[in-house]
């Protein structure tokens, strides 16, 4: 068997649980570490017996024995008021954090668009963006590659039933954190991000709309060929991430109208807004621990000073 | 129907609701004018946001002519006795927004989420409560669940701190009993002290007697807007609505002959269309459809060569909500498709 590398997700829920399914198919990474904080957790219960270590004392519970274990690679799947602890003790432990909470303490990453410079830059703390960045900043980036755009906005508009409490508790980081990803990473020089919730049975499946104005005419050819060419590469980690309709040129306007359905490998298939973020954290682990065996990329050994 | 003595508090939705109708573009010289006259003739409350509340200045809702800022500033200016309130929609406008609308002198804010999605307004109608502002939960597309449920949304705006719950029939698609019974029981099981508003839109012609059953039910707010200017066939017209309390001899506080004239005079005149129940805005009163939808269906029907009467049916049956502006043209584009027009 080819070497992997290892990898501990922190946060047995929802999210963290459909991670370690699609981590066990994966043939870089190998999840060895389940980290959660009650033991009576049911998906701590499942790490368990998918054979992975677990604690339900919090990061605490792993940091003693997670550098002896081989840990190179953290994906914290909690929450962002937990998220600055945890990241700093992983990297003193001279492991790399990938960040599914909207903390963004480190820089933000959307695989298809910005995952090299993440590489490059020797980042220890990688940050997912929101569901809706994932889903749509790849096709804010396949415009503005082509011209510059003025203004990207994106709508989300997600099922009842895939939206957390902490996602409801402060919806506004979710428009905020998007907002600023579409121009950082998408490219737009103003950006804005509008999420609606459809309670809708059955649950309707993740739907995402983009707008960018462009500062010239839009070259329509180019951006056609460009979307296409970035729907193939969502595709290759999201395989339901679809074009629904467009590119649609209005003057200076260019829309896409997405569909994204997920996988449904813990989470239902409706929620393509979590599945879709639980692939590009591990497509983003993936592409570290391609660099990692090939020597490219060494880990920060940060002293504890 | 004995509404007598009854005190009710009026409040303008034809600078907030009716930017839906204006597309957005309203003049910063009419919004002035229009709410001297309203102040003038007695209303207490008049709101002023872009139609889809702060922040909405989008393609998705569209761009306005002016911004929430400017608007506010000029109509706080002007007015000596009404306040000003503002719209948000958690999930298009921000805390940040708020505050804003806060600094400039707005004094009411309304937060308004789908009917089940009470939740995601606790960081807004917590903040507005501490600012100390009058502070209203706004569920919308009421007429989507039953009167048990529409309790247990409000109950959680309400303990967000919360002072007043608002029942919204944004499809103009509930008949009088449904409001009946949702505002007799919102009344039963909030606190005696949470004031209760109902918000119309005229699509099926029930505006005034829906807005009459809900204060008799135990309603103390009415929305309506001035020449019923609103999204759809518009909200209920407040100077028809004068009128009838007159006769019922409710107090409500307004001057019939000078909001008949600001009707007559300032807001008739703005209107890019005549506000009335055609074809399409009937359709969204009976497929139970947000009635903003209106003119982003007809736009759509007309550049795809579809029907917006099937559009709007068929966004009824799928059960979408308010803010999803962005499923008309895809939705249009899908029909097209389907009958090889494109």
């Amino acid at each position: 068997m080819a070497e992997k590398i290892k990898a501990a997700i922190i946060g047995p829920g929802n999210i963290g649980t459909d991670l370690l399914m699609k981590a066990l198919r994966s043939e870089l990474i190998e999840p060895v570490w389940m980290v959660g904080v009650d033991p009576d957790s049911p998906g701590l219960s499942r790490a368990k017996e998918m054979g992975l270590k677990v604690t339900a004392d919090g990061v605490d519970g792993m940091l003693a024995t997670m550098k002896a274990d081989g840990v190179q690679i953290c994906f914290d799947a909690t929450s962002a008021y937990v998220h600055a602890e945890n990241s700093r003790k992983v990297n003193e432990q001279g492991a790399l954090m990938i960040d599914l909470t909207p903390a963004a303490i480190g820089p933000y990453c959307v695989p298809p668009v910005n995952l090299k410079d993440a590489l490059a830059a020797g980042s220890t703390n990688v940050n997912m963006v929101t569901c809706g960045g994932q889903a749509t900043i790849p096709m804010v980036a396949a415009v503005s590659r082509v011209q510059s755009v003025s203004y990207g906005e994106i709508v989300a508009t997600v099922s009842s039933k895939s939206v957390g409490p902490g996602t409801r508790k402060n919806i506004d980081e979710f428009t905020r954190t998007t907002a600023g990803a579409v121009e950082k990473v998408g490219g737009a020089r103003k950006g804005k991000a509008i999420i609606v919730i459809n309670p809708a049975e059955p649950p309707l499946i993740m739907r995402d709309t983009i707008h960018c104005l462009t500062d010239e005419t839009p070259d329509q050819d180019a951006i056609r060929k460009s979307v296409d060419d970035m729907v193939a590469e969502v595709q290759k980690y999201v395989p339901g991430y679809r074009l629904k309709n467009g590119p649609v040129f209005d003057g200076n306007r260019v829309s896409m109208f997405m569909e994204v359905e997920g996988l449904g490998d813990f989470l239902p298939k409706y929620a393509g807004n979590l599945d879709i973020m639980t692939a590009a954290g591990l497509r983003t682990a993936e592409m570290f621990a391609e660099e990692i065996l090939a020597g490219r990329f060494t880990l920060p050994t940060i002293a504890s000073v | 129907m004995d509404l007598r003595g009854k005190k009710v508090v009026l409040h303008d939705m034809c600078l907030r609701d009716g930017m839906h109708a204006k597309q957005h573009q309203i003049s910063l010289e009419q919004m002035m004018s229009i709410a001297k006259g309203l102040d003038e003739a007695g209303m207490p409350l008049i709101e002023v946001t872009h139609g889809d509340g702060l922040g909405g200045s989008s393609v998705n809702y569209g761009f306005p002519a002016h911004s929430d800022e400017e608007y506010l500033k000029a109509v706080v200016g002007v007015v000596k006795n009404a306040k000003i309130s503002a719209l948000l929609l958690p999930g298009i406008g921000t805390v940040d927004h708020l505050k804003m609308a806060a600094d400039l002198g707005v004094t009411t804010i309304r937060v308004a989420t789908h009917c089940t999605e009470a939740d995601v307004s606790e960081q807004h109608i917590g903040m507005a409560a501490q600012m100390g502002l009058d502070t209203v939960g706004f569920l919308m597309m009421t007429h989507m669940i039953e009167a048990e449920q529409i309790v247990e949304q409000a109950k959680l705006m309400e303990s967000y701190g919360a002072n007043c719950i608002y029942c919204t029939d944004s499809a103009g698609y509930l008949l009088p009993d449904q409001v009946k019974e949702r505002i007799a029981l919102l009344r039963r099981e909030l606190k005696p002290e949470t004031e209760l508003g109902f918000h119309a839109h005229h699509n099926l012609s029930l505006g005034v007697m829906n807005s009459l059953v809900a204060v008799e039910a135990g309603a103390n707010r009415i929305d309506g807007s001035v020449a019923g200017l609103g999204a759809g066939a518009g909200n209920t017209p407040l100077e028809v609505l004068v009128a009838v309390m007159d006769r019922m001899e409710v107090n409500h506080g307004i001057d019939l002959y000078k909001i008949m004239d600001v009707a007559e005079d300032l807001v008739t005149p703005i209107m890019d269309n005549p506000i009335r129940i055609d074809r399409d805005s009937l359709t969204l009163g009976y497929a139970g459809v947000y009635s903003s939808f209106l003119l982003f269906a007809k736009r759509a029907a007309a550049k795809y060569g579809v029907s917006s009467r099937d559009i709007l049916v068929e966004l009824g049956r799928r059960r979408t909500v308010g803010g999803q502006e962005d499923m008309i043209e895809d939705l249009a584009l899908d029909m097209a498709k389907a009958r090889g027009l494109i």
